[in-house]
């Protein structure tokens, strides 16, 4: 049997004749973490919709472990469990009662069930919480009970929609954690608008704008686009921009404010010691350097661009 | 597949106390125009001295109640259905079923049979409070059932109607409404028609095919009308869920 989870091959969806989703692509494969990003409105959440039987492909095929999930739909769900962006949570139920129906609902052997729900409450850390009112819960409680019931049912692929929304820092460690754990044995696809979380628990990253994926590739490719070869140095006693451009690989360097610099440098020749070493010589003073890394939005600009230019 | 659905849904309809209220308050209702029923019995036919104006204890309490337990179905049913999926649609908790391995045939048949099995009890315990009367006298089983038989259809239209509407708005209230007035129309119906009550649209109404039951009479072409009435509006709602797949 191949590692292929999940298969999305040329997903289009219209609404209205506008194309939410264009032309989309992509495949899982086992015990792997697939970071889904975009900014808002790109698509994200159409996508996973369409994933998980929830909408129609205008066009397209999606295929969980080789069932096609528009011809056999009762039999590709049941290897899914889905977060959508609104946590799905009956809300007048307590923690153990919802999570008995979700394990009922996903066709868990009844002699199973109470087993199941004890592991996926202990999973998310909801031990304690089992006979209150999903109501009565804080807002991170009742993301984790809507996580509980995405993964009840020891599903092969676990698709979540922004599952960190609305949680503390602690919180959303713990959440990603729990997401890395899943992610060794089962196949995860996780969407978000937050870079850091995608590089601390994905494999793997495609980024999604105005309905065409842009890019697709590891966390490490990612992290290239990113760093982009610049590096940001700060002096107290600065030197001319022409003394800093001399040194051995530097291409460019941008003014950023008093005594800040922005270096660009060739690729793999990285000036920082010959900066440090040149610092020291001639009393630059020194107070920072690091590589400058662009935010997501600045990526998603060059993202864009080069597809266009392509 | 069908039973658990039912089994959620009598647990949300359970878990607060508005289902055990809305059953208090019924049964209460009920058992008021019992207790009148059979009051009434006595002064009325102690005055009825022909033969020919005496009718039987049962079918005289049973038509008080059954007639009122019709009427005063018509609110209660369109209060229950309402939420049943307008309120899935606006706390958004549709996709927790449209992605478990369920048709969405099972979820339709699956919340009709929760509400029904909930509006059964209603059934059963008005057929129960007038086989009490069987204490005092000798009462005809049939009818009563009959009468149960014809209820039990007549409130399982009710709710097959009230689940279509709900399944069309976001707003339980307006799902409540537009049941309401429909199944009011399809009531009264036939009085528009009551100068010729074979015109084919007489033939539509629902209180047409409940009075033969009333009478205690279970014909096949009105089971074949509730029948086809249920199943009508659930393959609507059916079309209607299937359509937000569709078209998103």
């Amino acid at each position: 049997m191949s590692n292929l989870t999940l298969e999305a091959i040329e997903l289009t969806r219209l609404f209205g004749g506008r194309e939410a989703v264009k032309n989309v692509s992509f495949h899982l494969e086992k015990g792997e973490v697939l970071g889904f990003l975009g900014p808002n409105g790109a698509g994200k959440s159409t996508t996973m919709r369409m994933l998980t039987g929830n909408l129609a492909p205008s066009i397209g095929t999606v295929k969980i472990c080789g069932i096609d999930m528009i011809e056999n739909p009762k039999e590709a769900k049941a290897l899914i469990g889905y977060l959508p962006e609104m946590r799905p949570i009956y809300k007048e139920l307590t923690v153990d009662e919802f999570l008995t129906i979700a394990a009922r609902l996903h066709k868990v052997p009844s002699k199973q069930i109470k087993k199941a729900v004890d592991i996926a409450k202990e999973k998310c850390g909801l031990s304690h919480m089992s006979k209150r009112l999903i109501e009565n819960l804080s807002n991170g409680y009742q993301q984790r009970v809507a996580i509980a019931q995405a993964i009840i049912h020891n599903p092969l692929v676990v698709i979540l929609d922004e599952p960190t929304v609305g949680l503390d820092p602690i919180q959303i460690r713990e959440i990603r954690s729990l997401i890395r754990e899943i992610g060794q044995k089962h196949s995860v696809i996780l969407s978000t608008h937050i870079l850091p979380e995608v590089e601390m628990v994905c494999d793997r990253v495609q980024i999604i704008d105005k309905g065409n994926l842009v890019f697709h590739g590891s966390i490490d490719e990612l992290k290239q686009h990113r760093q982009g070869n610049k590096l940001l140095v700060g002096f107290t006693k600065a030197p001319t921009l022409s003394a800093l451009k001399d040194i051995e690989g530097v291409t460019k360097v941008e003014k950023v404010e008093a005594g800040m610099y922005r270096i660009h440098f060739k690729n793999k020749q990285s000036p920082s010691e010959a900066i440090v070493k040149l610092s020291v010589k001639n009393r630059w003073g020194l107070y920072q350097i690091a590589p400058d890394q662009t935010s997501l939005e600045d990526v998603f600009v060059q993202l864009t661009e080069k597809k266009q230019k392509n | 597949m069908i039973l658990n659905i039912a089994r959620k849904e009598l647990k949300s309809l359970f878990a607060s106390p508005m289902g055990w209220i809305i059953l208090a308050l019924l049964m209460m209702a009920f058992g008021s125009y019992y207790l009148t029923g059979v009051n009434n019995y006595f002064e009325v036919m102690s005055g009825a001295i022909r033969p020919a104006e005496r009718v039987g204890v049962t079918i005289f309490v049973g038509q008080t109640v059954y007639s009122i337990a019709s009427f005063i179905m018509l609110f209660a049913v369109p209060l229950l259905t309402m939420r049943l999926i307008s309120e899935e649609r606006r706390s958004q908790t549709l996709p927790f079923l449209f992605s478990a391995p369920i048709s969405l045939t099972e979820i339709v048949l699956g919340k009709f049979v929760g509400l029904i099995v909930f509006l059964s009890i209603l059934v059963f315990y008005i057929f129960l409070m007038l086989t009490t009367l069987n204490i005092w006298a000798d009462i005809d089983f049939g009818y009563l059932i009959a009468n149960s038989i014809g209820l039990w259809l007549l409130v399982a239209s009710f709710s097959a109607l009230g689940i279509y509407f709900s399944s069309l708005t976001q707003q339980p209230i307006i799902a409540a409404i537009l049941s309401f007035i429909s199944l009011f129309a399809l009531m009264i119906m036939e009085r528009f028609f009551a100068s010729d009550p074979n015109h084919w649209f007489a033939y539509l109404s629902l209180m047409k095919h409940f009075q033969s039951f009333s009478r205690g009479l279970v014909d096949s072409s009105d089971l074949m009308y509730f029948f086809l009435f249920i199943s009508t509006f659930l393959t609507l709602t059916i079309r209607r869920l299937d359509a937000d797949r569709l078209r998103g």
